[in-house]
């Protein structure tokens, strides 16, 4: 079997005594970002990336996983307890879960979210490995002309999923592939839109933008609500869940692990979307649709266990194919080409360890996350009293640091500063920072497959529409693109992201 | 005001194709080059189009007279002080070290909330200057100061 032989390779990988610390480092960080509302995964990874340098690129990999991951599962702690989601992915779990709580049944609501997330990280994990191999085989077939095809419909995915307008998302993409060629061009070695500043010959500074346009920009944006956070802790009894919860729930989560894994594997799903999926599919085919909102233990079973399902199965795009799925998968290649380690289909091949690696460890990291949790939510709840206005200079200060600590450069913090500005604006203007990241990612890559595609079909452009898997691609983001402005689509896509 | 219905939508056109206009103007001086052998110029280009003609689009939108009625609310405050603080470590930390610009950065940064106080802010900038001096200069061996560099910075 070569899937446990490449799963033994993974064990043997993560359970080394660093890798398995910085696995429980990674999932404690992910945790607390994740209790606290006002800090998401994605300006956390982006500071502790300068940290990760010295680190081995497995190491780094797992630690900055186990961010992710332990963020969805500490989101779900605030959202039962204090009706506040701690991360978007627990938008959801607020409805029932806090219901549960105020019905004494705290604990019970905790226990079957971290049980369910942990079955759903198994399914999560098998999966990986057994559909990451063969997707990686049928990249390798790719030529340019696929990567571009591709590119443009993670994208175009990235758009889909964004809130809000659909020209504004299309719009901020395309100005985020402009920011991402920022630089010296590969080719020619033209330095474009430098303006003979050398920080800038090496194009802007990945962690530093992130850093303004998701930390400073959100910490910005929270200041404006001017009432007080609140903290009501519902209390918490037995963490122990009766015979008629579990029989409960027992389907919830294994439907939702189902819908979690799939949606986490198309670009621009995950964890967020997994678990909208989740609560919609419960109440439908629920025999009592009514409780839901009531306190429905699958409620918060289904949608738990689906956006865990989707965190871990969203690296599959980008361990395959190098697509960034989402923000957070974003950051992840913005890591492994800090590594030295160009992301796509090569790296199963050149570094299973890498892969396999990591794969394992998501799975040990959930194991750390259900013994970890369940008996630290007393320091969570005591976490959650801290206010708002002794937390955010902090968050501050160390984003600055970590700004400027990406390159050891000042230069990084003023970018930092230029990108807060203008993530406040586009916050303002209803244009979601999330497609600038993917494109800001993907533009030079977009821009050299374009290129290399063009070269090989002396400037033809059927070339995209003329190669099967090609055309099937574009042919399927144009569906997308045109089913999302579809006013009927528009609707309920703005019902489902109302809940924020 | 029946010109401007969606001052949001409005502004936001107009910020890409401000945009797309600057990528038009300044790739000027790339090669272009043909579509089989693409120059520097190429890429920009084609990318500063579509974001002139996205932003016009969205600009004729907001134009509508059924266009919803939407005035982004600004609120500039807060992201200043916040990035007043931020600029101040900026500008500090190399001369005075991590120790003093770090409680600046915090002290400023607390002026944000709504919720100041005084002793509170002073306290949590000078616990926090020396936090970050263990965690990033001693822990993670980051080159600052951690004093100012006239009484020899203390590294």
């Amino acid at each position: 079997m070569d899937i446990l032989a490449n799963l033994a390779l993974g064990f043997g990988v993560a359970f080394t005594p660093i890798n398995l610390g910085y696995a429980f480092l990674g999932s404690l960080v992910g945790t607390l970002i994740g209790v606290l509302p006002g800090i998401g995964p994605v300006a956390t990874i982006a500071m502790l990336l300068p940290i990760t340098y010295g680190l081995p690129t497995v190491t780094a990999l797992i630690m900055l996983a186990g961010i992710y991951y332990g963020a969805s599962y500490g989101g779900s702690t605030t959202a039962i307890l204090v009706n506040l989601p701690g991360e978007m992915s627990s938008v959801i779990t607020v409805i029932d879960g806090h219901q549960m709580a105020r019905q004494g049944r705290a604990g019970a609501a905790l226990c079957i979210a971290a049980l369910g997330s942990f079955f759903a990280g198994t399914v999560a994990t098998t999966v990986i490995a057994a559909f990451a191999p063969p997707l990686a085989e049928v990249a390798l077939k790719f030529d340019a002309a696929e990567y571009f095809a591709l590119m443009v419909l993670g994208l175009v995915s990235a758009i889909a999923l964004a809130q809000g307008s659909v020209l504004k998302a299309v719009l901020m993409a395309i100005l985020g592939l402009l920011f991402g060629i920022i630089g010296t061009d590969v080719n020619t070695g033209t330095s474009r839109f430098a303006f003979n500043i050398p920080e800038l010959i090496d194009g802007i500074g990945f962690v530093a933008m992130t850093m303004g346009l998701f930390a400073f920009a959100e910490i910005a944006t929270n200041l404006e609500k001017t009432e007080g956070r609140h903290v009501m802790t519902a209390k918490i009894d037995s963490l122990w869940i009766t015979w008629k919860e579990f029989k409960q729930s027992f389907g919830a989560i294994l439907r939702g692990s189902a819908i979690g894994s799939l949606l986490g594997i198309l670009p621009g799903g995950g964890a967020t979307l997994s678990s909208f999926a989740s609560y919609t599919v419960e109440k439908k085919i629920s025999s009592d649709p009514s409780r839901f909102g009531k306190g429905a233990i699958e409620g918060v079973a289904g949608p738990e266990a689906a956006n865990n399902a989707g965190a871990q199965t969203s690296f599959i795009p980008m361990l395959t194919l190098g697509i960034p799925s989402n923000a957070v998968m974003a950051l992840m290649v913005g890591a492994l080409i800090i590594h030295d380690i160009q992301p796509g289909p090569q790296i199963m091949t050149k570094t299973p360890e890498l892969f396999w690696g990591l794969i394992a460890s998501m799975w040990i990291g959930n194991v750390m996350l259900v013994i970890l949790n369940l008996p630290l939510i007393g320091l969570w709840v005591k976490l959650l009293s801290v206010p708002y206005r002794l937390l955010y200079p902090m968050i501050v200060l160390c984003c600055t640091i970590g700004a400027y600590s990406a390159n050891n450069n000042m230069f990084d913090v003023g970018v930092a500063i230029a990108f807060g500005i203008a993530g406040y604006v586009f916050v303002k203007l209803g244009c979601e920072p999330a497609p600038f990241l993917l494109g800001y990612i993907l533009g030079p890559m977009l821009e050299e497959n374009l290129r290399r595609a063009l070269v090989l079909s002396r400037g033809d452009y059927s070339v995209f529409v003329t190669r099967p898997i090609s055309v099937v691609m574009l042919a399927i983001a144009a569906v997308l693109l045109v089913v999302t402005v579809l006013p009927a689509v528009r609707k309920t896509r703005d019902t489902v992201f109302q809940e924020d | 005001m029946q010109l401007m219905r969606n001052p949001k939508d409005m502004l936001a056109g107009l910020m890409f194709i401000a945009f797309g206009m600057a990528s038009l103007v300044i790739s000027q001086d790339y090669t272009l080059g043909t579509a089989a052998r693409m120059g520097p110029g190429y890429f920009p280009r084609l990318l500063g189009i579509l974001l002139v003609a996205g932003g016009a689009l969205q600009v004729l939108l907001s134009l509508r007279v059924n266009a919803e009625v939407e005035r982004p609310a600004w609120h500039w405050r807060p992201l200043l002080i916040v990035l007043v603080g931020v600029a101040a470590f900026m500008g500090l930390a190399p001369h005075l070290g991590v120790i003093l610009a770090g409680f600046v950065l915090v002290f400023i940064a607390s002026f944000a909330s709504a919720e100041f106080r005084w002793k509170e802010a002073l306290i949590s900038g000078a616990v926090q200057g020396v936090a970050a001096v263990l965690v990033f200069i001693y822990g993670l061996g980051m080159p600052l100061p951690v004093w100012p560099i006239f009484i020899g910075g203390g590294q």
